[in-house]
């Protein structure tokens, strides 16, 4: 790291700008969203009909399950969701 | 101030509290979006998408982390790679990754390195100069908007932040201690 004049701290605190505060919240709130979606994944795993409309169309199936289909929780409980046989 | 340091957050994340899973996200959240928009210069939406779907994978995969102290190069390798994956896919073809990566990434992500380790030397200092310094510098307020809010007259502002700016340096410099650690990727 090189030495530090006040000039240089300046500007490396103006690198680092806070990030959208809706963006953090999102992020923030993520496991409690997660957790949310575990009940939907456990029913995915026992009820074939459902596991299969969530595969075929997962934001459909989100928001008819009462879930807002955010990219982020779309892609996620894509991970989780037992594959198609 | 007491800080947790990355690895006993972690740890906390890993045991399911939540509170540290915020903690992560607010220490972390610029320097996630400072890669993606000053390094990678992605629009805002796409800035997004990549900053949630960051923290949505790390969160899934915190268990995957082998060593919990290099929490920070992990992250900055997943912004990188997902902002990658991102100028791809706004591609008809697919080029390689060093072919829609922008000049001069490694150098602005070290920038971004020191401006977190100076951050985090920040938080060491007392409240109201950490608070000073971030609204003056790293959020563009006037002496008049932070007098407002900290009910302080100008002249008052720009002194502390004077002071401030000394300590900030003095804390970096004094002993040296800070900056080796930082350089060596351990600064908290």
């Amino acid at each position: 790291m090189s030495a530090y004049d006040e000039e240089r701290i300046a500007d490396l605190l103006r690198l680092l700008r806070p990030a959208p505060e809706a963006w953090v919240r999102a992020a923030q709130e993520l496991p409690l969203v997660l957790r949310g979606l575990d009940d939907l994944v456990e029913r995915a795993q026992a009820d074939d009909r459902l596991r299969r409309a969530l595969i075929a169309d997962l934001e459909s199936a989100l928001a008819a399950e009462g879930y807002a289909p955010d990219p982020q929780v779309v892609e996620a409980l894509r991970r989780r969701l037992p594959a198609d046989e | 101030m007491y800080e947790l340091t990355d690895a006993a957050l972690v740890a906390r994340c890993r045991g399911g509290d939540e509170q540290s899973w915020r903690e992560l996200v607010d220490r972390y959240s610029r320097y996630v979006y400072a890669i993606s928009v000053q390094a990678f210069r992605l629009p805002e939406p796409d800035a997004d998408d990549v900053f949630q779907e960051v923290f949505a994978r790390a969160y899934e995969h915190l268990d995957k982390l082998r060593d919990d102290s290099a929490l920070r190069p992990w992250l900055a390798q997943l912004t990188r790679r997902l902002c990658i994956d991102t100028l791809r896919s706004g591609s008809r073809e697919q080029p390689a990754a060093e072919d829609v990566e922008p000049e001069g990434v490694d150098d602005v992500i070290e920038q971004l390195d020191e401006a977190l380790a100076l951050h985090a030397a920040m938080r060491t200092l007392p409240e109201h100069c950490a608070e000073i310094l971030d609204r003056f510098f790293s959020q563009d307020e006037s002496y008049r908007t932070i007098g407002e809010a900290l009910e302080l007259p100008s002249g008052t502002v720009a002194s502390r932040i004077s002071r401030c700016l000394t300590r900030l340096r003095g804390e970096l410099e004094g002993e040296g201690r800070n900056a080796a650690a930082a350089s060596s990727g351990d600064w908290r």
